[in-house]
């Protein structure tokens, strides 16, 4: 009842909260009003229902805390941890996941295919982000800047030197890279929102400077005509180029996902995951703080450069607006919805998020609404994302003896 | 030198300055108490916006005289920035009040991500008309060569508000208890002091600056987007962080010197790198004074 009572009253509070906006439109070449009435019950039996929603996952988030608090572990997600810990079924289902992808250009259209290059372009953007903000826990929101870096780096070369995707894209890596490490020197002392706000600056920086630099970058007409990746100089149709990027874009993708594991397990990835967990902790340790922070910035943005000039490569045309704040956002929606930190999380993050408005047509006007909604309610809800990034646990030998290596989230934290 | 174009820059800036200054604000208030950048601000100044043009419009269908919409209109956008802003504490930033640093900023931004789309959505991704409703009186004449009536209204609104705000901060109950949770919000609580209240009402008067920013600066420029928010936004953090975040002095200083500083820059060298400017000088204080103009520099405490 109590329930009851306070939905109703959520309810009119929206109504009335977005009135204006919802019911109202002004049609100022008759002078006429469009009175939108059916918006505003759509809006009150809507919030009506979520608010119950909001209510009942508000209750469970803290039930969860409360049982986890109790050191039980939840049986959800048990089948998953024991696909991912458990070699016996990982591999075939590895070996499955990879086989769809191997054959999926064959299966579906050059427009199905171009769709998930995007995807798979994304998932690459998401686990270079994820080095910087879900490793080692620098939010950085410009993160769109080294993938432009990377673009402009091909657009550039390819256009006034006339130098080949091959030659370009470690180039390109490494440009994004030195301007990870640019970006990084002067915000190493700066930390959480602050470094936030100051990468969102760059990132913005660097997209005026193109849109406003015309004889570098040819300002925001952009630059046309870029070379598709040759195969041995063979001449490739559109149809079959597009296949060719796809099986590139799907072994940079494997190749990130293996080098971005390794990096997790590595003595660099535990200094990050430390750097991440607490600073001065961190620093207490031993663990060189602007080496760091620098390996992070310049790593991330290597990949974001790698994955730019890919895109410069399939689409053959850049321009600064496709390299706008939304983009970076979206990346970092992935990151979130993935679940900060984990690997298979953030490609099955990106994945989610560019597919699903792909395929459902009729959402693909709310696509940036539901972005939007996504990073609010995984925040609220399930702040580690889909997938909770398993912490490793290290037995250390004369210490307290048995003790579980497989991933599970350590109450206390090891920082 | 030329000192007329010289005024017209000085008064072009005060004018940007103190829109700069009502949004600085909001960010600075609440920074002061909840330690968050509030992301979506810069989105509720622009829903005052857009709140205001579909009233004005409204009202201008029912032959309403000028003066009688502005301030019906306004009044309208600082009510409803309000709600918005009470709204959006309640729902992103509430329930993350104990979670780490990260997650209140991720929330914030995807508010206004939001934000942004639900007006592309229920109104229009288009550039709106905003109508001009400023009267250019008489008396004014003098001065209408370098500053027009719309640019005086901006001045003088924003130097009422800043001094009422100034007087509640420092002379009423309310008041007393924000700057206490400014302080120490856990020792404010002991002392007897609602802290959410404290928060919801920092939000209401940060929104309801925001909105009356909006109104300004939409009758002044004479178009609204969903777009304006974002940018705005950005520069009026910009300004909060040069006065010195938490400041309240601080913010408005912030937002004139910035604003100065644009339009001096745009007047005299180019206006090609008018917003990456704001930005700069952002990165530039951040590395070299990150705490402002007017703040205290903070010791971190282990």
């Amino acid at each position: 009842m109590q329930g009851l009572k306070k939905s109703i009253l959520v309810s009119l509070w929206f109504m009335f909260l977005t009135f204006p906006l919802m019911v109202i439109r002004i049609d100022s070449l008759n002078g006429t009003i469009d009175w939108r009435w059916e918006n505003m019950l759509g809006m009150g039996a809507g919030i009506f229902v979520l608010s119950f929603v909001w209510r009942f996952m508000l209750a469970r988030k803290e039930a969860g805390r409360a049982a986890a608090a109790g050191g039980a572990m939840s049986a959800r997600g048990a089948w998953f941890e024991r696909l991912r810990s458990d070699p016996k079924a990982a591999v075939p289902a590895m070996a499955l996941i990879f086989a769809v992808f191997l054959a999926l250009p064959w299966v579906f259209s050059t427009y199905q295919t171009n769709i998930m290059i995007s995807a798979l372009l994304y998932v690459m953007l998401g686990l270079g982000l994820n080095i910087v903000v879900g490793l080692s826990g620098q939010l950085v929101l410009g993160y769109v800047a080294f993938y432009a870096v990377g673009a402009y780096a091909y657009a550039i070369l390819n256009s006034n030197f006339g130098l080949g995707f091959w030659a370009v894209l470690p180039i390109g890596g490494a440009m994004a890279a030195l301007f990870g490490i640019l970006l990084g020197f002067p915000v190493l002392r700066l930390r959480g929102d602050y470094l936030a706000i100051v990468t969102l600056g760059f990132g913005e920086i660097i997209r005026l400077v193109l849109e406003n630099w015309s004889s570098f970058s040819q300002g925001p007409s952009g630059i046309a005509n870029i070379e598709r990746p040759g195969l041995f100089g063979m001449q490739l149709s559109v149809n079959e180029a597009t296949t060719y990027i796809y099986y590139l874009i799907l072994a940079a993708v494997i190749v990130t996902i293996v080098a971005v594991t390794r990096l997790k397990n590595s003595r660099i990835g535990r200094a990050w995951q430390a750097l991440r967990e607490d600073e001065i902790a961190c620093q207490a340790m031993g663990i060189d703080i602007t080496t760091t922070k620098l390996t992070a910035f310049a790593l991330g943005a290597c990949w974001a450069g790698f994955a730019g000039v890919i895109f410069a490569a399939k689409t053959t045309f850049i321009n600064p607006a496709s390299f706008t704040f939304l983009e970076s956002a979206m990346v970092l929606a992935m990151v979130v919805l993935g679940g900060m930190g984990s690997v298979i999380g953030v490609s099955v993050g990106a994945l989610v998020l560019i597919l699903l408005p792909e395929y459902l047509r009729a959402f693909s006007e709310y696509r940036m609404l539901i972005f939007g909604a996504t990073m609010v309610l995984m925040m609220v809800f399930r702040p580690q994302g889909l997938v909770s990034p398993g912490r490793t646990k290290y037995n250390v030998p004369g210490a307290d003896g048995v003790g579980a290596d497989a991933a599970r989230p350590a109450a206390g934290g090891n920082a | 030198m030329d000192w007329q174009y010289f005024w017209e820059l000085f008064f072009g800036g005060l004018t940007r300055g103190s829109i700069y200054a009502l949004i600085a604000l909001g960010y600075t208030m609440v920074y002061g108490i909840i330690e968050l950048i509030n992301f979506a601000h810069g989105e509720v100044y622009m829903l005052g916006a857009f709140t205001a043009l579909i009233v004005a419009g409204a009202l201008g269908i029912y032959g309403f005289p000028a003066v009688a919409i502005l301030i019906i209109a306004a009044a309208v956008a600082v009510i409803y920035c309000a709600a918005y802003g009470v709204t959006l504490e309640k729902i992103a930033y509430k329930p993350l009040r104990d979670a780490p640093r990260l997650s209140p900023l991720i929330s914030a931004i995807g508010m206004s991500i939001f934000l942004q789309n639900y007006v592309i959505l229920a109104q229009t991704s288009d550039f709106m008309p905003f109508p001009n409703l400023v009267p250019q009186p008489e008396f004014l004449e003098p001065i209408a060569h370098i500053m027009g009536a719309s640019e005086v209204l901006i001045i003088v609104t924003s130097a009422i508000a800043m001094a009422a705000l100034t007087l509640f901060i420092k002379y009423t109950r309310m008041g007393k208890a924000m700057r206490a949770t400014a302080q120490n919000r856990k020792m404010a609580m002991l002392l007897g002091i609602d802290a959410d209240k404290v928060i919801s009402l920092t939000f209401v008067i940060g929104s309801s600056l925001a909105a009356v920013g909006g109104v300004l600066i939409a009758s002044h420029v004479g178009q609204v987007n969903f777009a304006i928010g974002f940018i705005a936004g950005i520069k009026a953090f910009t300004a909060a962080v040069l006065g010195g975040i938490g400041s309240i002095p601080g913010a408005m200083l912030g937002g004139l010197v910035l604003g100065w500083c644009e339009s001096f820059a745009t007047g005299y060298i180019s206006s090609d790198y008018e917003d990456a400017l704001a930005f700069g000088l952002l990165v530039l204080i951040l590395i070299f004074r990150p705490s402002g103009i007017l703040g205290k520099a903070k010791t971190q405490k282990v």
